[in-house]
């Protein structure tokens, strides 16, 4: 065994860009330079001490480059590794090694997109694999609505339970300010909206905003000199096991078995030792997959774990705390703002939302059509 | 060596479902590769299915104007699942472990159609 980078590395500071609506004119690049500088802030840094440069893009397909030059940074360690949304939660993973070894001493994650004030539509991959792209499926909906198809035959899953999942997200996101959707949504609204792709209505989807965000990470020892609380990473890990969804072993069952198998092996942790959970709820289903996959229920009981306000405020389990993909933010690639969330949790920074004493705080990832599962664990000083 | 896509496409223009078997693991695979997914060999087979199936998920498409389209994913039972759709029932007809059997048209783009119980 390799020495475990648990508890050897923290953040230091996150922030989000405008999100949303952002104004005319204003570039992904614009959007990553303000997360960067508020993030760094925060931190008692500068662009002129990151040495590390962790990005990935829809739009810049060397993002590394494209970035560090609008920041005006020469990075000595470059990670522009794409694997869809859950990307960041990989470079967070990538920047805790790389932090660890010397490679860099300053590590900046960053992600924005204007997918919303640009074209008004998802920016993502759409070149659809030969064998799939005859039938014309609605990228990447069409292949959520399977996987939520398959769970509701083999379980018993029921589309009020999907609907439970948006409305959870909306009740978090009516104490988050800065939340795109806050009015009331109920189980009837959710289940009566547009059908996109059946069992998914239009409420199911996630938000298409702009947005994005910035998380700095240093080794452990220069965190605790710096200006806020640090928020130990203690455990990560991935796991990837198909790109298109005709190739998923099994749709009912993710890699987040493996990926957080691995991130709860690194913390010394189980799911019964997380105070607050942010997962990445692209769709409703993702939720439910989710949470049996990580160990909060067993497989096939997601769909009642999450019914009736259970992962909502005052529920059973804190989930998407923030309001998630589905009420807050989702700017593409949402899983910069799984980290951010989970960071301010830790600080006790949430305000309505805070969940009170919070010490540990799961994050989960997810890239492609459920193709790549990526968690990482966090935790105040008293759990290193 | 001949495209792997090629072939396929070449069975589809003759009416075949074509796939691969591993000469050293036996498993069957789609889509073609040009080595084994599941143990990496190079020894492949090119066989052609008999296109009998069962419905592993399905989901419909809505869109303004146009009727609402299905997306299956079939259960092949020579050992594959791949991505089509099921022709000749109707909107949201529950089909998730129905029997079902390829059809190539003479748009040379394989659908599957329900086996009569």
């Amino acid at each position: 065994m390799t020495d475990s980078l648990r508890g050897t590395t923290a953040v230091v500071g996150v922030a989000e860009s405008q999100l949303g609506l952002v104004g005319p004119g204003l570039s992904p690049l614009d959007l990553m330079g303000q997360a960067s500088h508020a993030a760094l802030a925060e931190a008692g840094l500068t662009t002129r001490d990151v040495d590390g440069l962790f990005t990935a893009s829809s739009v810049y397909p060397a993002a590394g480059l494209d970035t560090a030059e609008y920041l005006g940074i020469q990075p000595r360690y470059i990670d522009g590794t794409v694997i869809g949304g859950s990307s960041f939660v990989s470079h967070v993973l990538h920047a805790a090694a790389a932090l660890r070894s010397g490679l860099c001493d300053v590590a900046l994650v960053t992600y924005a997109s204007n997918q919303r004030s640009n074209v008004g539509k998802l920016v993502a991959r759409t070149q659809l694999n030969a064998y799939e792209a005859p039938y014309g499926p609605r990228f990447p909906v069409s292949m959520y609505a399977l996987a939520a198809a398959r769970h509701m035959h083999e379980f018993g899953t029921t589309r009020e339970q999907l609907a439970d999942v948006a409305v959870a997200a909306r009740e978090w996101a009516r104490l988050n300010p800065k939340a795109f959707s806050r009015d009331p949504l109920t189980r009837d609204d959710v289940i009566n909206a547009r059908m996109v792709s059946s069992p998914l209505t239009v409420r199911d989807c996630c938000l298409v905003t702009d947005g994005g965000g910035a998380v700095v990470l240093t080794r452990a020892e220069r965190a605790r000199d710096l200006p806020r609380p640090p928020v130990y990473l203690l455990g990560a890990g991935e796991a990837t096991d198909h790109a298109t969804i005709s190739q998923m072993p099994d749709l009912t069952t993710t890699s987040a078995v493996q990926s957080s198998r691995r991130a709860y092996d690194m913390a010394g942790l189980s799911a019964s030792d997380i105070d607050v959970v942010q997962l990445y709820d692209a769709f409703t289903i993702n939720p439910i997959l989710f949470l049996e996959d990580l160990g909060f229920c067993a497989k096939g009981e997601g769909g009642a774990f999450v019914a009736d306000g259970r992962i909502a405020p005052g529920g059973v389990l804190p989930v998407n705390t923030n309001g998630g993909g589905l009420s807050y933010c989702h700017p593409g690639m949402y899983g910069i703002l799984l980290i951010i969330e989970a960071v301010r949790q830790l600080r006790g920074e949430c305000g309505e939302r805070q969940v009170p004493g919070a010490r540990t705080a799961l994050t989960h990832g997810n890239g492609g059509v459920l193709s790549s599962q990526v968690t990482a664990i966090f935790g105040t000083e008293a759990t290193v | 060596m001949n495209s792997p896509h090629h072939q396929y496409l070449a069975g589809l223009q003759q009416g075949e479902l074509r796939y691969q078997r591993c000469s050293a693991c036996a498993q069957a695979q789609f889509y073609p590769r040009v080595l084994c997914k599941h143990c990496g060999s190079a020894d492949l087979a090119w066989l052609t299915s008999s296109g009998d199936g069962v419905v592993y998920s399905v989901t419909w498409l809505y869109a303004k104007d146009t009727p609402a389209s299905n997306i299956a994913l079939v259960d092949v039972v020579d050992g594959f699942r791949m991505m089509s759709t099921v022709t000749g029932v109707q909107t949201e007809a529950p089909l998730i472990g129905r029997a079902v059997r390829a059809v190539i048209a003479d748009d040379a783009v394989l659908r599957f159609e329900l086996v009569a119980p």
